[in-house]
C-alpha cells in the first residue's frame, strides 16, 4: 500500500485495517503523532488528512489512501504552501508562537493542539476567543496549559496575517 | 591521586592529564552508578570548546527543572545558558538526588547543582591562577573566559573534555544573591523548541533493535488493593488468529507479545481469560460510610493548648464533614518502558520520577544485583505524582524475561486510568471556633484516608504480597499541619489520623498535592464560615488570625491581584438563575506558602459551575526561574479547577469504572478559566517547591466562592451538577 506523508510517497507493509497512527510511529518512525487514548476522545494522536484535523489512532490505513497527509513534521511546508511560500519557514507560526509564550509544559498534547489550531487559522484566519474554545475543545491538555495554548494561538493569527507576533 | 594533589596545590601543569583520566572520561556510563557525590566530576564535565554539561539527578517531568537547574549551575560558572547543557538521567552515568517528586527538584537539588558548580568553579579558578600566574581574587569569569593581568583563558583550555578528579573541598564560595545575573529571571525553557517541532523523544517513541510490542491483560478497571486478578483460566486459541502473537505469563501475571505493535494489541483485547471473582469493594455510593465504620489506627498528630475548653468558651462554633474523592493522575499519555533484560543484566528505559528507586524495585523482581541493572530516564507526559511509570516499567521487564527478548510496552488508555495508583478518597471533619472578636480560638481536625501502596500491580500479580507505603498515618501520608489550619494563630488545636488499611480500597499513591485539596476544601471552608458567623470579610478574617508574614504576603498577593474590596461573603445574594460568587483561600503541601482567590459562576438549573478567573499566588523563596513558577501556578490553578469539578475515580463493587477521557472527565477549553499567576520572589530565602503548593488553596477559594454565589457550603466535590443541584435544593433558586 501506498500513502502519502508530508508530501512525500511511502509504501507500508501494515495491513489496511492497521489504525493510520502505529503505521506513521513505527513504519514512518515519526514523532509528532503520538499515542494517548486510542479511542479518539484526546487529540495526541492527530494529523491533517487533506487539511482536515483527523484521529490517525481510529483511522485506518487504507481510508486515507490516496489522500495527502500532514504530521507535525511536515506543518511547515504545508503552511507554505497553503501560503504559496516559496520556502517553507523552520517553524509553522503555530509553533513558534508555542514557543514565545512559553506555552508547553510536558508537551505531550502539543502535537494535536499544533495540528488543530493551524487548521484553525488556515479556515479562520482572525478567531475570536469563543471560537478558538470551540475549536479546540476536543483537545485535551492534563497539565493545564489551555490558557497560554489561547494566548499562542492568537499570536499566531496575528502573525500570520503579517503583524508583529 | 597524583593529579587530585596536582589541582588542589595549584600547579601549572595542565597538560599532565594521563591516558587513564582520558579513558575515565570516555568511560562515563560503562559503570553501574551512583558516583561518588563528593566528586566535582560526578557532577560536570568541561568540553574543549568552552562549553559544560551538568549531571543532574532530576527528571524533567514538564515542569522545566532541567532549565532550572542549569541556571544555577551556569550562575555559579559564570557561564552562558547557550554554553551549558544536561543529560538524560541514567543509574550509570547521573547521580543519585532522590526521586523527583515532592516539588523538590529546585527545593532539594538546587544546593546540590550549586555546591558542585561552585567546587568546579573554584578548582577552574585555581588552574587559571596558575595558567595566568594572577592570584584567584584578581581573576573575574565572564561567559566561561578567565581573565587576570591582562590575559585570558577559557575553561575549555584549562579542562577540555578531561576529569578535574577533584573531591568536594567544603568551602568552595558561592555567588552572593545580589550578584545573580541569571538566577531569578525568566530565561526560555530549553526543552520546548524540540517539542513543537517533534524533535523530542518522548519515552513513547523509544525503539530498540530487534525488540517485540507487549501489552499486558488486565480486567478492565482494578479490583480492591490486595486481592489482585486471579487468572481461572486463559484460552489461548483465542488470538491463534492474529500473526506473531503469543501469551506469556508469571502466576497472574499475564501478557501478550508480537513483533507488531497492533498485533499486540488487538491480542490483548482478543485473549479470552476468566477471571476470578474478586472480593467486594464499598463503592463510591458506599465507600464514605464504610470509612468511617472501618477500625482504624488512630494517631493525634499535633495537639496544642486545649481544645475542648476552647470550643467550651466560644462565641460561634462551625463544624462540618467533608469528603473527597479518588482522583487520578491519568497521564496524558498513558506510561511506556522498553526492557531487555538478559540472563545476567537488563536494560530499562521508562519515566520514572526515580532511576536508582526504580532499579532496586527491579532488582527485587528480577533477583537481580541492581548494579546488573541499568535504567534510563526518557520524559513521557505529564505524571503529576506516582502514576503507572513503575508499574509499566514492571511489566516490561516481565514481559521481555519472558519473551527472551527486548520488549516495548505501552499502556492502554485503560490500563492507566484503571490500574493508577490513585490519589486517595478523604473523609474530613472539622470543628473550629471563634471568639466574639473574630479570633479563632479552637480547632480541630479529624481525617480519614489510607496510605500508598508499595507493591506494584506488576509485581504483585506475579505473587509478591501487597504492602504499604513507608509512613502511612504520618507527613504527606495523614492530615496536612500546614494545610489544616498551621497559617493561623490558633491557641487550642488538635490534628487527628485515623488510618484506614491499604488492602481494603484501591490503589493508592503520592498525586500532585497529595490530600490537600481534600484538607483545604474542608478546613478552610469553616475558617471561612467562622468569618461568616462574625460578619467578616473573609480576606480580613484570615488577615486578623495570621502573624507568619510569609502567609500574610501570599494571602495579600492573591486578593491584590483580583482587586479584592471588603464585604462579608454571600452579601450579594441574587435570584437569578446564573450567579457569581468570590471566594479567598490559602494552603500548601510541605513547604512554600499559597492564597488564592477563586471568580466562580454558579447556573442554579443546571447545577453546571464554572471558575471565570483564579488568581494564585506561590511564596516558594528564592525562585530561579519566575517563568516556570508563574508557568506552575498556571496549571496547577486549572488542574484544580479540573479536580473541583469533575473528577472522581468512579468504580462499583468490582472494581474501578472510570477507564478514559469519557468516564473520567477533566477540564476542557471550553469551561478553562481565566487565570493570574503571582510569584512572590524573595531572593533572601531557600528555595521551596513550587509545583503543587497553590492547589490547596483554589480548591479552598473555590469552594468558598460557591457559599459566596449561593449561601451553601458544599460537603463534597467534585462539584458535579447533580452534587450542586442536590445540595441547592432540587435546583430553585436561593
Amino acid at each position: 500500500m501506498q500513502i502519502r506523508v508530508n508530501e512525500r510517497s511511502w509504501t507500508v507493509n501494515s495491513t489496511p485495517d492497521t489504525p493510520l497512527l502505529y503505521v506513521l510511529m513505527n513504519e514512518l518512525q515519526l514523532q509528532g503523532p503520538r499515542f494517548g487514548c486510542g479511542l479518539a476522545q484526546c487529540g495526541s494522536c492527530s494529523v491533517l488528512v487533506n487539511g482536515v484535523e483527523t484521529r490517525s489512532c481510529v483511522t485506518a490505513v487504507s481510508k486515507v489512501e490516496g489522500k495527502s497527509i500532514t504530521t507535525l513534521e511536515g506543518l511547515p511546508a504545508w503552511y507554505a504552501s497553503q501560503k504559496k511560500l516559496a520556502k517553507a519557514p523552520a517553524l509553522h507560526p503555530v509553533q513558534q508562537a508555542m514557543i514565545d509564550e512559553q506555552a508547553v509544559q510536558c508537551g505531550y498534547c502539543f502535537n494535536g493542539m499544533i495540528i488543530k489550531s493551524s487548521e484553525l487559522l488556515s479556515k479562520t484566519p482572525r478567531p475570536t476567543e469563543a471560537q478558538i474554545r470551540t475549536a479546540m475543545n476536543g483537545h485535551l491538555c492534563r497539565c493545564g496549559t489551555y490558557p497560554r495554548i489561547m494566548k499562542a494561538i492568537q499570536r499566531a493569527s496575528v502573525a500570520m496575517a503579517g503583524g508583529a507576533a | 591521586m597524583i593529579r587530585r594533589e596536582f589541582l588542589k596545590t595549584g600547579g601549572a601543569l595542565i597538560v599532565g592529564f594521563s591516558l587513564g583520566d582520558k579513558l575515565a572520561a570516555q568511560e562515563r556510563g560503562t559503570k553501574a552508578g551512583p558516583p561518588d557525590a563528593r566528586q566535582v566530576d560526578t557532577w560536570l564535565a568541561i568540553h574543549a570548546d568552552n562549553t559544560a554539561t551538568v549531571y543532574i539527578g532530576f527528571a524533567e517531568l514538564g515542569q522545566g527543572a532541567s532549565t532550572a537547574l542549569l541556571q544555577i549551575a551556569a550562575e555559579e560558572l559564570d557561564l552562558d545558558m547557550s554554553q551549558i547543557k544536561t543529560v538524560r538521567l541514567d543509574t550509570n552515568v547521573t547521580p543519585n538526588q532522590g526521586g523527583t517528586y515532592s516539588s523538590a527538584s529546585i527545593n532539594r537539588g538546587g544546593p546540590q547543582v550549586r555546591t558542585a558548580a561552585a567546587e568546579a568553579r573554584l578548582a577552574l579558578l585555581k588552574l587559571a591562577s596558575a595558567r595566568l600566574n594572577t592570584p584567584q581574587d584578581q581573576l573575574t569569569v565572564s561567559k566561561g573566559i578567565v581573565s587576570g593581568s591582562g590575559r585570558s583563558v577559557t575553561y575549555g583550555e584549562l579542562v577540555g573534555d578531561k576529569p578535574f578528579n577533584v573531591t568536594f573541598t567544603g568551602n568552595a564560595p558561592v555567588k552572593p544573591t545580589t550578584a545573580y545575573k541569571i538566577v531569578g529571571t525568566k530565561f526560555p525553557r530549553n526543552d520546548t523548541p524540540a517539542k513543537v517541532s517533534a524533535q523530542y523523544t518522548y519515552m513513547q517513541y523509544v525503539r530498540v533493535p530487534g525488540m517485540l510490542h507487549g501489552r499486558v491483560v488486565r480486567p478492565r478497571g482494578q479490583r480492591m488493593y490486595g486481592a489482585g486478578a486471579k487468572i481461572v483460566s486463559v484460552d489461548e486459541a483465542s488470538i491463534r488468529t492474529i500473526p506473531g502473537a503469543r501469551v506469556v505469563r508469571k502466576g497472574d501475571f499475564l501478557g501478550v507479545v508480537a513483533e507488531n505493535e497492533w498485533n499486540a494489541i488487538r491480542a490483548a483485547q482478543q485473549l479470552k481469560v476468566v477471571w476470578e471473582t474478586p472480593p467486594a469493594l464499598p463503592g463510591n455510593a458506599g465507600l464514605f460510610n464504610h470509612m468511617r465504620a472501618a477500625k482504624t489506627e488512630d494517631m493525634v498528630a499535633l495537639e496544642r493548648g486545649n481544645v475542648t475548653a476552647g470550643f467550651t468558651a466560644a462565641a460561634h462554633t462551625v463544624s462540618q464533614t467533608c469528603l473527597g474523592p479518588y482522583q487520578a493522575h491519568a497521564p496524558f499519555g498513558p506510561n511506556c518502558a522498553v526492557a531487555d533484560v538478559k540472563a545476567d543484566s537488563a536494560l530499562v528505559m521508562c519515566s520514572t520520577q526515580d532511576v536508582y528507586g526504580t532499579r532496586n524495585s527491579l532488582s527485587r523482581l528480577l533477583g537481580m544485583p541492581a548494579e546488573k541493572i541499568r535504567v534510563q530516564y526518557y520524559e513521557g507526559s505529564g505524571t503529576y505524582g506516582h502514576s503507572c511509570y513503575d508499574d509499566v516499567a514492571q511489566a516490561a521487564v516481565l514481559l521481555s524475561q519472558l519473551a527472551g527478548k527486548p520488549v516495548r510496552l505501552q499502556f492502554m488508555r485503560w490500563d492507566e486510568h484503571g490500574w493508577d495508583n490513585y490519589g486517595p478518597g478523604h473523609l474530613g471533619e472539622v470543628r473550629a471556633a471563634a471568639d466574639a472578636n473574630g479570633k479563632i480560638i479552637a480547632y480541630e481536625y479529624q481525617g480519614w484516608q489510607h496510605g500508598w501502596i508499595n507493591t506494584e500491580t506488576s509485581a504483585q500479580l506475579t505473587g509478591v504480597p501487597p504492602s504499604e507505603w513507608p509512613g502511612a498515618g504520618t507527613g504527606v501520608q495523614g492530615v496536612n499541619r500546614l494545610t489544616c489550619g498551621g497559617m493561623y494563630e490558633i491557641p487550642n488545636l488538635k490534628l487527628v489520623n485515623h488510618k484506614l488499611p491499604v488492602t481494603s480500597y484501591l490503589k493508592a499513591g503520592w498525586l500532585r498535592s497529595p490530600l490537600d485539596l481534600s484538607f483545604a476544601f474542608a478546613s478552610e471552608q469553616a475558617i471561612d464560615q467562622l468569618a461568616y458567623l462574625t460578619g467578616t470579610d473573609p480576606y480580613e478574617f484570615r488577615q486578623r488570625n495570621m502573624t507568619d508574614m510569609r502567609w500574610l504576603g501570599v494571602l495579600n498577593a492573591a486578593a491584590q491581584a483580583a482587586k479584592w474590596t471588603p464585604r462579608k461573603a454571600a452579601a450579594n445574594f441574587s435570584r437569578a438563575t446564573v450567579v457569581t460568587g468570590r471566594g479567598i483561600g490559602v494552603g500548601t503541601h510541605l513547604t512554600s506558602y499559597g492564597g488564592a482567590v477563586a471568580e466562580i459562576e454558579v447556573n442554579k438549573e443546571t447545577g453546571c459551575v464554572v471558575a471565570k478567573h483564579l488568581y494564585g499566588a506561590i511564596d516558594s523563596g528564592q525562585v530561579v526561574n519566575p517563568g516556570f513558577v508563574e508557568s506552575q501556578i498556571m496549571g496547577q490553578l486549572v488542574q484544580t479547577a479540573s479536580r473541583m469539578f469533575k473528577e472522581e475515580v468512579k468504580f462499583d463493587q468490582t472494581g474501578v469504572t472510570s477507564l478514559d477521557w469519557g468516564s473520567y472527565p477533566i477540564m476542557r477549553f471550553d469551561e478553562c478559566p481565566e487565570v493570574t499567576a503571582v510569584v512572590v520572589q524573595r531572593l533572601d530565602q531557600r528555595s521551596t517547591g513550587a509545583g503543587e503548593e497553590v492547589m490547596a488553596a483554589a480548591a479552598a477559594a473555590i469552594a468558598n466562592a460557591f457559599f459566596d454565589a449561593t449561601g451553601v457550603r458544599m460537603k463534597e466535590f467534585p462539584m458535579t451538577p447533580s452534587r450542586v443541584l442536590a445540595a441547592l435544593g432540587g435546583g430553585k433558586a436561593a
